[in-house]
């Protein structure tokens, strides 16, 4: 991002700059005059002017859900704004393959898992088995990956064990179950391991599920992150130049 | 009335094949057992409590059978042998052998007396089984049940007490069943917690105590609301016996028992789980559990489309298994799901095939029907509209147990507004269209008819493979939901022993008794 003029963005709702928004939300309370007025001042107090509560309806024993609009005071200038993105060509699964041969000439040993006690494997599933995600196949399917996928529930000394017996060049990571941030937890004990064997950067380390991103997954140390919609051709892609590039660098 | 047309040879002959295929399996099982099953028989003899490091007592217990090379011989031998040499009662009998140093010996007490032992504690665990039945019926029958489907709501906040309050407000707001989903990794636990539980992640501990906080946070709402509101929990992994045992005996109504989930989607080795699914199914036979199946689950990992024979062949078998363990049809919640990727042209005409399919197939039995979960990316205004196509498919093909789906899905845990939200959905869909179905008919060579053969087919083609092959290979080869496990493989093995020619299990005995 070039550092331009600023350019502040209110939301966009029916005309620019009217900040319209909606919210949504329950508040401990019987529906009522009074949980409507609670209502209209929980949003003014989220900075929603001219609030609209436009649905108040019992959700539970003593719970109302409401449905507010308003227009929002804040806004955001996005001329401000760095995020890291995973910088590296897209590049179709025939040219991923061409790459690797031409600038490793070998194939790239992956092994994957979803670690710790999360027990859903879809999201690695997506990414390494050949039947992909949303018709882009897995990275099985790609001659310059050597794939072992260890399934659920695998944990962090396990798995760097099995990337040290396979000769692994890059980990690949999935948490799907984030209660109470237990998916941070368990990429960033991985991290932690493995730079406590002076052993972080022998392995490029990749971190994916549902709630996360590219800028989550530096900050835990890893070095990409991928989030819902990713398809394996990306995180090919990102494997394949991240390492010719570590490897170009050692050499 | 809108139905699609089956051959019933074709069905007889699915069955026929499904018939072979458990017969097969249940050879091994008559001829094993396992450490589950052996905890659950302790458990019903009264063997119960922790340790100080919180190590049930029958796992104590048949620790140190399995130790001894006494499994096979059965714990009920054990035990009754040791109360014959010394008099003690069964609790204390257990405690002894439990918490003791000494080495194990095989019973030596000729096999009438050790029956005789234990006839009384045998007639009294099943009495505490039948009462627990007994009152659950009656306050169906006093209350009365909601119409089917029957909606089932999800629980999970990994605090029973507060599941208990999420519960009762979901029943309030209608949901006939409550299912209050197990921490991730309790599958792979080869003991049952014990006490009430706070803390689990991504659930709750399914716990004895935990069962019965549950049943009694419905039965309230239940009071209050003047119908009888459904419990409903989870079985697969290690402990699938003690898990149905124990939600039994706390008025349970529901529980997820899948002869080949924990195989494939917690690797649990096959032939632990076979033989662990067959004596749960058992208790939640005597005790009209109704049992739901997991099969749906294939279709989160396989393609829905080019995989929905697998399910039909999957239910064909769950219904063999279940037949063989005492099952009534009425009381077997087969499942499958809404799991098609809505981009696909005609997608809701194929669920509604399948749906239609699998309700004429299976016209006696309490047919589960799961809403979309794979396809949900996080844009809950169209997550909410899919949702409502899933009821659609649900109400035309009635369907009888209708999981909600939530719009939520794929973002967090549901929230308090996203079931009361789902519920509302779902009955304006249920109460718009009560009588759509008795208005339609397919039309001649409709394509809906044609993929309902179509899977029919595909499905009698596996099960002849399946049946060739055996249950074991099949897996092996990855037939169900793309993928492969081994007979060796898997958690859980070392806890599977031979039947000794002695072998005693008086509480199967009178389970399998007709």
């Amino acid at each position: 991002m070039s550092q331009a003029e600023s350019k502040v963005l209110r939301a966009y709702g029916d005309r620019q700059g009217d900040g319209m928004v909606q919210m949504t939300f329950t508040l401990e309370l019987a529906p009522s005059p009074l949980a409507k007025e609670a209502a209209r001042r929980f949003a003014q107090a989220h900075g929603l002017d001219e609030v609209l509560v436009v649905a108040m309806e019992a959700c539970g024993p003593e719970h109302s859900y409401f449905v507010v609009y308003g227009h929002s005071r804040h806004s955001v200038d996005v001329s401000r704004i760095e995020v890291p993105s995973v910088d590296v060509p897209d590049l179709s699964h025939k040219e991923i393959e061409q790459f690797v041969m031409q600038e490793l000439g070998r194939k790239i040993v992956l092994v994957g898992a979803c670690t710790g006690s999360d027990a859903h494997t879809v999201g690695i599933d997506a990414i390494l088995n050949i039947k992909g995600y949303k018709g882009d196949k897995g990275l099985e399917s790609y001659s310059c990956f050597q794939v072992f996928n260890l399934g659920a529930q695998v944990e962090n000394d396990s798995l760097i064990a099995r990337a040290h017996a396979n000769s692994a060049d890059a980990i690949l990571v999935s948490q799907v179950i984030t209660q109470r941030g237990c998916h941070k937890e368990n990429g960033r004990a991985l991290v932690e391991m493995l730079e406590a064997r002076g052993e972080r950067d022998r392995f490029v380390l990749l971190f994916g599920g549902p709630r996360i991103d590219h800028k989550l997954a530096l900050e835990l140390g890893f070095d990409a992150g991928f989030g819902p919609g990713t398809l394996p051709r990306h995180v090919a892609g990102v494997i394949a130049h991240t390492l010719v590039k570590r490897r170009k660098e050692q050499t | 009335m809108l139905q699609v047309e089956v051959d019933d040879k074709t069905i007889a002959r699915c069955r026929a094949l499904a018939a072979e295929v458990a017969d097969e399996v249940q050879g091994f099982i008559d001829g094993h057992t396992t450490v589950g099953v052996e905890r659950t028989v302790a458990r019903a003899y009264g063997v119960d409590g922790v340790d100080d490091t919180g190590t049930p007592l029958v796992n104590l217990l048949v620790d140190r059978v399995r130790e001894a090379g006494l499994l096979g011989r059965g714990v009920a031998a054990v035990l009754a042998d040791h109360m014959h040499r010394t008099g003690l009662d069964v609790s204390t009998a257990a405690e002894e052998l439990a918490y003791g140093s000494a080495p194990l010996e095989a019973p030596s007490t000729p096999r009438p007396t050790l029956e005789e032992i234990l006839r009384q504690a045998t007639k009294s665990a099943l009495d505490r089984l039948d009462a627990a039945r007994d009152r659950r019926e009656a306050n169906k029958a006093r209350l009365s049940m909601g119409a089917t489907p029957w909606r089932y709501l999800i629980v999970a906040t990994g605090n029973i007490h507060d599941d208990a309050l999420q519960a009762g407000a979901a029943a309030a707001a209608g949901a006939d069943v409550i299912a209050v989903i197990r921490a991730t990794a309790q599958s792979l636990l080869d003991y049952v917690p014990h006490g009430a539980t706070t803390e689990g992640y991504g659930g709750t501990y399914a716990t004895q105590e935990n069962f019965r906080i549950l049943r009694a946070a419905l039965d309230e709402a239940g009071e209050t609301r003047g119908r009888y509101v459904m419990g409903c929990n989870y079985s697969s992994g290690l402990c699938m016996a003690e898990i149905a045992y124990l939600g039994a005996l706390e008025g349970l109504d529901m529980l997820l028992n899948d002869s080949m989930y924990g195989i494939l989607f917690r690797d649990i080795n096959m032939r632990r789980t076979l033989v662990d699914q067959y004596f749960s199914r058992r208790i939640l036979a005597r005790s009209r559990v109704i049992l739901n199946t997991g099969e749906d689950n294939y279709l989160t990992t396989a393609d829905a489309i080019e995989a929905a024979h697998t399910v039909l062949t999957s239910q064909f078998i769950n219904e063999g298994f279940a037949r063989r363990a005492g099952v009534r049809d009425r009381e077997l919640g087969l499942g499958h799901a809404y799991e098609i990727d809505p981009d696909v042209e005609d997608s809701f005409v194929l669920e509604l095939a399948q749906a239609l399919l699998v309700r004429r197939i299976f016209h006696e039995h309490p047919i589960k029907w799961m809403p979309p979960t794979k396809h949900k990316t996080g844009d809950i205004f169209q997550g909410h509209v899919h949702d409502a196509m899933f009821s659609l498919v649900g109400s035309m093909s009635h369907q009888s147990i209708q999981l909600l789906g939530m719009f939520s899905e794929a973002v967090h845990n549901p929230l308090m507004m996203d079931r009361y939200l789902s519920l509302k959905a779902t009955n304006y869909v249920m109460r718009a269209t009560q009588t759509l179905a008795q208005n339609l008919a397919l039309a001649p060579n409709s394509a809906l008819q044609k993929r309902a053969d179509q899977v029919l087919e595909e499905a009698l083609t596996l099960l002849q493979q399946v049946r060739d092959d055996t249950l074991w290979n099949a897996i092996a080869e990855g037939a169900f939901g793309d993928i492969k496990r081994t007979p060796e493989g898997g958690k859980g093995l070392h806890g599977v022993a031979p039947r000794h020619a002695d072998y005693l299990n008086p509480l199967l005995d009178a389970l399998e008794a007709p």
